[in-house]
């Protein structure tokens, strides 16, 4: 039963994830995702302190809120500063990080997170925090409740917004021209970014969830030209993911996070070279078939 | 306190090393960072220093200790590893440069943070302290540890001045670079080297998760104080020596506090600062300008006023109220006053009874003033084509920007025209027209 | 030499587009007559891409306004349609050559819904114009520059708007793609459309165009193209930048002052 709680649980992070990271990589901004996954910490332990719980709504809100603010800053710098803009991603993220890492240090004591939960959760101890109604009844694992509302909340932004978010990735200039606010709809996702990062963190820790949040899309990107496609395989390969990397983790006694990314990892490797269409075994075949036709 | 004036005063050898080797690293990486930051590589020192976990971990599971130079060994393998992989991915499929360093940045780390805590759960009492990698712990600087990482440190600082010309030149322009036949693709492989080099050395001290901080943060903050690159280099060190110096401190004051995020926020906050308050380019300096450059339009277009209102009734001397002001032109009562008291002060011009009137000096400046927006619209009807009814908005504002030379250059090309579009008249200096 | 028409479709009035404080246009003002097929010419750097972007609301404007069909922008939108230059967008992205085109119907669509299959059949109209219905679910990664430009073309057309501003729609195609390009901007400009194009070959210009706008920062001439497409506007044009304007433009810069004054 454990493990189904930790796979689920893990697979609901994971698809949240991937399917904001679809519009990131395309989007060309694989590492504004990493930069707000790291600077919401701050935000998660100020959090903390002032609610005392780490599950509550408001914590989520919070958290989110720094991290669209992560975004600002990073553009502030760049505008009005004139900092180059990876510069700019560079210096406001390790700040915003560092901040929370001693944040938690000081306040050790008022403070149930430590620097390794940071870094890469506690999705093992899912099964551990139950929901427990009021008449005492079980409801399961509150992790995955959280999760669940999270990637419903997720993928309702993504249906209703699809035809603006797909618009505004693929050609801004156009978008804009038809009277569709690209600054909006960026914030939007920065938005839901950073919902996500907060919600996943407990999970997976900062930087694994930057293994999902591009990871997976990266190799769907690789193994379709068709982007309704790339959602679907990034779905997959989530559930994938989660629960191969819960199993090597089982057998090798390691971080589940960490052995999520590492197959978040190789799937990226067997795309990168066995990919039909992209792989680099078809490119190079191709490449023969070329020099031999001419 | 007292462990302020202890650390300080630098009696305790060990203080005396840690502090010494906190601020060579610092030192060395903010001296490479400058480089990466400059070739816009900024990002990529963030995957090396997180690549380079998994290199520390498995040389620790093959070495069965925690030899320096063997760590050193596997960060440097797997830090170019990730550099490796990186470029091959851009290069060798669709995937673009931002989505292939943050999935190796994340994938590396993620198998690093399954090797370390399968060490961990492995129960191996030699792995204590392998943790202190991901967060840094200058005061474990000490003793082999202190003296193979201050080495490496010295090296990179001794090659990035040896390089020093070729580091500015490729970072600068590689194409120019390449024209001249430099080995631009060697000079790269040596930067690289450096690049992985400065992140291992850091890790003792900042730890792997801030390391890119080390790199960009110092390189950042130095290039709002200014253009030339060996100053920037210069900068960047002592923001460096700053920041290391302070992580030093507090590791030895507070040993459980992980020193990485400290000297993180410290150099951090050097850099904030420096975005806001440093000359020409900080964004204070930048709102001070805005402001001195209102005051001057404000001031000028006062003077403006009275010579235009002289104009009409072709008396200079003439004192006049606010009330005449406003209705010529309707400037908000409190700057009106405000300029008033200050071309007062500046013996532009002269009070009495609430009037007020130019002086001689007030006259020229004013004088000045309208000749330029006249020229200016001559030369927008004359050269941009535009219609007489449409410029005289444009050069209501660069009437205020135009230098004696531009001046000079606009009376001849126009050849001291009589009349602006309007048929008013350009009033010239008479005593210069005399001549 | 600059000429101006009564009822115009497209009316810039003193547009000044500045670039961290240097103008790239400045004070242009002219009018466009419905129905021209327009050339906008001048040197690299000139602001032609400018002009169409400023109008289009993309870059904000530091002074002046600019009005379509007697209106600002935002009333008639959805009678002006604009094609990017081709290199603005990641061809690698995962879509068909229908994605592409489909999206030209997204502003009739309206938020929150999806298109239906009457904007997939406009889609492949358009497609079938511009000679692509083989290749509509070809991926547009595959595609070469000439058929990428088609793709644009077709999703302009999709849009079915009256006043088109097309950024560079011939640069880097083959010369079927050319040829057939032209040929569907004439035929729209026939049916009383208005097609307003940044050029860069001045042989083709008397070819293509009825209506030429020629930029060098400020502007230096529009009207019929047989009246301002002469040697010596074409000398004002391409001789060079004003050197006193230019000047002023980098003082602008330099020292950070405003564009227009405000007090």
């Amino acid at each position: 039963m454990d493990a189904i709680y930790i796979i689920t649980t893990g697979s609901l992070v994971a698809i949240a994830c991937g399917l904001l990271g679809c519009f990131l990589i395309l989007r060309k901004m694989a590492m504004v995702g990493d930069a707000i996954s790291h600077a919401v910490l701050p935000g998660i332990v100020l959090a903390f302190l002032i609610s005392g719980s780490r599950d509550s709504f408001t914590m989520l809100l919070g958290a989110g809120a720094i991290g669209v603010l992560t975004t600002f800053l990073i553009e502030f710098f760049h505008k009005k500063g004139g900092l180059q803009s990876d510069a700019s991603i560079g210096v406001t993220f390790t700040w915003l990080f560092a901040l929370g890492v001693i944040l938690i240090s000081v306040y050790a004591g008022e403070v149930d997170l430590d620097q390794d939960c940071v870094l890469y959760g506690e999705i093992a101890y899912v099964p551990l925090d139950l929901w427990i109604g009021s008449n005492g009844i079980i409801y399961g694992p509150r992790s995955l409740y959280i999760s669940g509302v999270v990637l419903v909340v997720i993928i309702l932004f993504i249906t209703l917004g699809y035809k603006e978010l797909h618009l505004t990735t693929f050609d801004p200039a156009f978008a804009s021209a038809i009277g569709i606010s690209t600054s909006l709809w960026h914030y939007l996702l920065m938005s839901a970014v950073s919902l996500t990062t907060v919600s996943s963190f407990e999970s997976v820790g900062a930087i694994l969830v930057v293994a999902l949040l591009i990871a997976p899309p990266a190799t769907a990107y690789l193994l379709t030209a068709n982007f309704k496609k790339m959602l679907w395989i990034t779905v997959a390969l989530s559930i994938l993911t989660s629960a191969t990397g819960y199993y090597l983790a089982v057998y090798l006694d390691g971080s589940i996070a960490g052995a999520m990314s590492t197959m978040a990892g190789l799937f990226f490797a067997l795309a990168f070279i066995f990919s039909p269409v992209d792989g680099l075994i078809a490119k190079r075949r191709r490449q023969l078939y070329e020099t031999s036709k001419n | 306190m007292e462990d302020l004036i202890y650390f300080f005063s630098f009696q305790d050898p060990n203080i005396r090393y840690v502090a010494a080797g906190s601020v060579l690293l610092a030192i060395s990486s903010a001296l490479v960072g400058c480089f990466t930051f400059l070739k816009k590589k900024a990002l990529v020192g963030d995957a090396v220093a997180h690549s380079v976990l998994p290199g520390i971990c498995l040389a620790f599971l093959l070495s069965g200790n925690k030899n320096p130079v063997v760590l050193i060994i596997g960060a440097f393998i797997t830090g170019w590893l990730a550099l490796v992989l990186i470029d091959f991915i851009t290069r060798s499929s669709k995937i673009k440069e931002d989505t292939s360093i943050g999935l190796i940045l994340s994938v590396f780390f993620g198998i690093g943070i399954l090797l370390l805590t399968m060490i961990q759960h492995s129960g191996n009492a030699a792995q204590t302290g392998l943790d202190s990698f991901l967060f840094g712990k200058a005061a474990a600087l000490v003793g082999t540890d202190l003296v193979v990482f201050s080495s490496i440190s010295l090296v990179l600082v001794v090659v990035v001045l040896l390089f020093y010309k070729e580091f500015a030149l490729i970072s600068f322009d590689e194409d120019f670079a390449k024209s001249i036949g430099f080995p631009v693709r060697r000079l790269e492989l040596v930067l690289t080297t450096l690049t992985v080099l400065a992140v291992v050395t850091g890790i003792q001290a900042v730890g792997v998760v801030l390391m890119a901080a080390m790199l960009i943060t110092p390189a950042a903050a130095a290039r709002f104080w200014t253009d030339k690159l060996s100053v920037m280099l210069v900068i960047a060190a002592v923001f460096g020596a700053v920041s290391g110096i302070s992580g030093a401190f507090i590791s030895y004051t507070a040993p459980a506090m992980p020193t990485g995020p400290w000297i993180v926020l410290i150099v951090s906050m050097l850099a904030l600062v420096s975005f806001f308050i440093a000359p020409n380019k900080g964004i204070f300096y930048k709102l001070l300008r805005q402001y001195r450059i209102k005051r001057r339009i404000l001031n000028e277009n006062i003077l403006k006023l009275f010579y235009q209102l002289s104009e009409i009734d072709a008396d200079h001397q003439r004192a006049r109220t606010l009330t005449e002001l406003q209705n010529k032109r309707p400037i908000r009562m409190k700057s009106l006053k405000k300029g008033l008291r200050r071309l007062h002060i500046q013996g532009y011009l002269s009070n009495r009874d609430d009037k007020w009137s130019l002086t001689e000096q007030g006259k020229i400046k004013g004088r000045r003033v309208v000749k330029l927006h006249r020229l200016w619209e001559v030369y927008l009807t004359k050269y941009l084509r535009i219609a007489p009814d449409h410029v005289h908005e444009d050069a209501d504002n660069i009437e205020h920007i135009l230098t004696p030379e531009l001046e000079r250059r606009l009376e001849s090309l126009l050849e001291y025209p009589e009349n602006d579009p309007h048929s008013s008249a350009i009033p010239y200096d008479p005593n210069l027209m005399n001549k | 030499m600059i000429v101006n028409v009564e009822n115009p479709i497209l009316e810039v009035h003193d547009l000044t587009v500045t670039y961290s404080r240097k103008p790239v246009l400045w004070g242009v003002d002219m009018t466009l007559p419905k129905g021209s097929l327009v050339g906008v010419i001048g040197p690299n750097g000139a602001g032609k891409s400018t002009l169409i972007k400023a109008i289009m609301g993309l870059i904000p404007l530091s002074s002046g306004w600019v009005e379509l069909f007697g209106s600002p922008l935002d009333d008639v939108r959805k009678k002006v349609s604009y094609v990017p230059q081709k290199e603005s967008v990641d061809w690698d992205f995962p879509a068909s050559v229908r994605d592409v085109v489909v999206m030209g119907r997204y502003a009739k669509v309206g938020l929150f819904k999806r298109p239906r299959k009457a904007d997939y059949e406009a889609a492949d109209y358009a497609i079938a114009q511009v000679k692509m219905t083989e290749f509509a679910n070809r991926q547009i990664s595959q595609l070469s520059g000439g058929q990428q430009q088609r793709v644009f073309l077709a999703r302009a057309l999709a849009q079915n708007a009256d006043l088109y501003f097309m950024d560079e729609p011939f640069a880097g195609v083959d010369a079927a793609t050319e040829k057939a390009i032209i040929g569907i901007l004439k035929q729209m400009s026939a049916q009383g459309k208005t097609v307003i194009v940044v050029h860069h070959d001045l042989q083709t210009v008397t070819k293509y165009f009825d209506w030429v706008v020629q930029l060098n920062t400020r502007l230096v001439a529009s009207g019929p193209v047989e009246e301002v497409f002469t040697q010596e506007l074409l000398q004002e044009t391409y001789g060079g930048k004003l050197t006193i304007l230019s000047d002023v433009g980098n003082l602008l810069r330099k020292q950070g002052f405003p564009t227009r004054d405000v007090t």
